[in-house]
């Protein structure tokens, strides 16, 4: 069931091909950087031809154009528009034939079958000045078609937009099926745009809060395996799952440290629940809150130095960030409703929460120190922000209201959004979908 | 309001008489002389000290106030029943499962449960039942007894449910 993605794919040692030292962009790239901490700006004209070469060029570009066009930033210009033909751009880029498009930036490259494996090589352009911006070659086992898309994608999205991308990453869910009340809950990874799903259990034990390790190669989740509701660490390699740490009662919430080290997480002790941190190599606990109230739903600060969680030891739910050695709490959330789910921005600039809200669920974001407040998007009901590696984009999960008495018409499904409020779309899975989290870039 | 919309269920489910949702819905009322009741209709062999027993005559679950888990006056009297009834069986032993409704988060609606469960458990405790014979489960807003999205039916799904095991 398990497959290796980690080691599977050698990338060549990703060459930089020859680049005229006249063409190389100095930092960033000329014409084309925007600022993607500001809010909305027009998305980038960018035309992605078919690689040349014949086999996975075509599906290499199609993937390339769909991250980017997911991303709300980049807008590929459609195919039937183009003039030269992908076979000559990957020669010799006829700018003007480009430019006439409306195309800023082109890409062009070649597949060549090495026998199972794959060498591709892509040259990014910018149009106007008429210069390479970036060249590389990836070499993968054919297989791995898709993922040499995506590290393509990450390539030109962080030389055109001065961040790192995030599409070669994956994202591990609950796959829900069945009527409400016997719902059967099965962990479930893909890849960030939805393909390559896989199903990690069978189903016959519940699951919920599933959540990468920073290696992407286990995973941390809660799970009701014997009826016992414990979280479990799970090994994406081996499939193997164990019990993590000695709690004679339930334990929900997990999350990994940035280090991979510590798993905070939280217990169930009579009325209360309460933080604990949890070392992942002796097993030892050390509790971390002592509040009188429901504590759940820690996550770390990227840099591990503090820890934001969810707690109505005022009365109702509200954010509260601690050293990560525990000790004194303070509120930072004090909008109007309650607040949930919070989760650091890998960037440490945000902490992004559900709010709920005059009967809405609606998914925002603020500044650790609680100002900026602001809601991107709300409705019926939604939940579990994840960000994706970069900071930039987040995914949750969004329900639909059950339109009847036996649960008709309830849905739940994976959504994604910028940080700056706007391209919400649907992350399309398999089944009904819940509690997203999204891998770091994977290497 | 709410009472008035659980005791019709109650009614209904007694007439009905026995699909398991049902059952469910009749426990809802808690009512004391449903034990009478449900003998003159004629409900078939209900084994003593067994789930449908404590579903038909005593009521299995007690029910919740939003983000509350103070146990509500009219779920008092349930409770002090189920603890009648396991002192009348004692080699019985049941799990307490809290459960919330869907407005809230997940996993702040686990805790919660469990804090419901363990609100349950605490009455049955104080009315005498040996805490060892009562355990506790959360299964937050992931297992509702009603399935619609209403309020009717998040009061339903607001609940701890006693299971003999």
């Amino acid at each position: 069931m398990m497959t290796t993605h980690r080691r599977g794919l050698i990338l060549g040692g990703a060459a930089l091909l020859t680049v005229p030292a006249t063409a190389r962009a100095q930092g960033s790239a000329p014409g084309a950087v925007i600022d993607i901490t500001r809010a909305r700006t027009d998305p980038i004209p960018i035309a992605v031809p078919a690689l040349a070469g014949g086999g996975r060029g075509a599906d290499i570009s199609r993937v390339i154009q769909a991250n980017l066009r997911n991303s709300g930033l980049f807008r590929p210009v459609d195919n039937a528009a183009f003039i030269q033909s992908a076979e000559a751009a990957a020669a010799t880029p006829r700018f003007q034939d480009w430019r006439v498009i409306g195309a800023n930036a082109l890409v062009t490259g070649r597949v060549e079958d090495q026998g199972g494996r794959l060498r591709v090589e892509f040259r990014l352009w910018d149009v106007l000045p008429e210069q390479q911006i970036q060249g590389t070659a990836f070499t993968a086992p054919a297989a791995q078609w898709r993922r040499i898309a995506h590290l393509i994608s990450d390539v030109i999205y962080e030389r055109l937009l001065g961040e790192k991308g995030y599409f070669d990453t994956r994202i591990v869910y609950v796959a829900e099926s069945g009527p409400r009340d016997r719902r059967t809950r099965r962990l479930a990874v893909m890849d960030q745009d939805g393909e390559n799903n896989r199903f990690l259990t069978d189903g016959s034990f519940q699951v919920l809060s599933p959540r990468f390790h920073p290696n992407a190669q286990q995973i941390v989740f809660m799970s009701y395996f014997q009826n016992q509701p414990r979280v479990y660490l799970f090994d994406m390699n081996s499939g193997r799952q164990e019990v993590l740490g000695q709690f004679p009662g339930m334990t929900l919430s997990p999350r990994f440290s940035p280090d991979g080290r510590t798993v905070v997480l939280s217990y169930a002790q009579g009325g209360d629940a309460n933080i604990y941190a949890v070392d992942v190599g002796s097993r030892g606990s050390r509790q971390l809150t002592s509040g009188g109230g429901l504590d759940v739903s820690p996550c770390y600060s990227p840099d591990g130095s503090q820890i934001v969680f969810n707690s109505d030891r005022g009365g109702d739910q509200q954010l509260y960030v601690m050293s990560a050695g525990g000790g004194a709490a303070r509120r930072i959330s004090f909008g109007r409703g309650r607040y949930a789910t919070p989760v650091w921005s890998p960037r440490g600039d945000l902490i992004a929460f559900t709010r709920i809200s005059g009967g809405q669920f609606g998914i925002g974001v603020m500044r650790p120190d609680g100002s900026g407040e602001r809601i991107l998007t709300e409705g019926w009901g939604m939940e579990a922000p994840t960000f994706a590696p970069n900071g930039r984009v987040l995914a949750f999960y969004r329900e639909t209201r059950a339109s009847g008495s036996r649960g008709q018409g309830y849905s739940a499904r994976l959504a994604q959004i910028d940080i700056a409020g706007f391209n919400e779309r649907q992350i399309v899975t398999p089944t009904d979908a819940t509690d997203p989290s999204w891998s770091p870039l994977l290497d | 309001m709410n009472m008035k919309i659980l005791g019709a269920l109650g009614a209904l489910a007694l007439l009905a008489a026995c699909s398991s949702d049902e059952a469910t819905n009749a426990a809802a009322t808690g009512a004391g002389g449903s034990g009478g009741l449900a003998g003159s209709a004629g409900l078939g062999a209900v084994r003593p000290g067994s789930q449908e027993d404590l579903v038909a005559n005593v009521g299995d679950r007690v029910f919740f106030d939003t983000d509350s888990s103070q146990v509500r006056g009219d779920g008092r009297g349930t409770l002090e029943r189920q603890a009648a009834w396991l002192a009348r069986y004692p080699q019985v032993a049941v799990l307490v499962e809290g459960h919330a409704d869907e407005r809230g988060t997940r996993e702040y609606n686990l805790a919660l449960g469990q804090r419901r469960a363990n609100s349950a458990r605490d009455l049955l405790v104080a009315n005498g039942v040996s805490g060892q014979r009562v355990q506790t489960i959360s299964y937050g807003k992931d297992r509702p007894a009603a399935l619609g999205s209403d309020e009717a039916s998040w009061a339903q799904n607001r609940r701890a449910v006693t299971v003999v095991r």
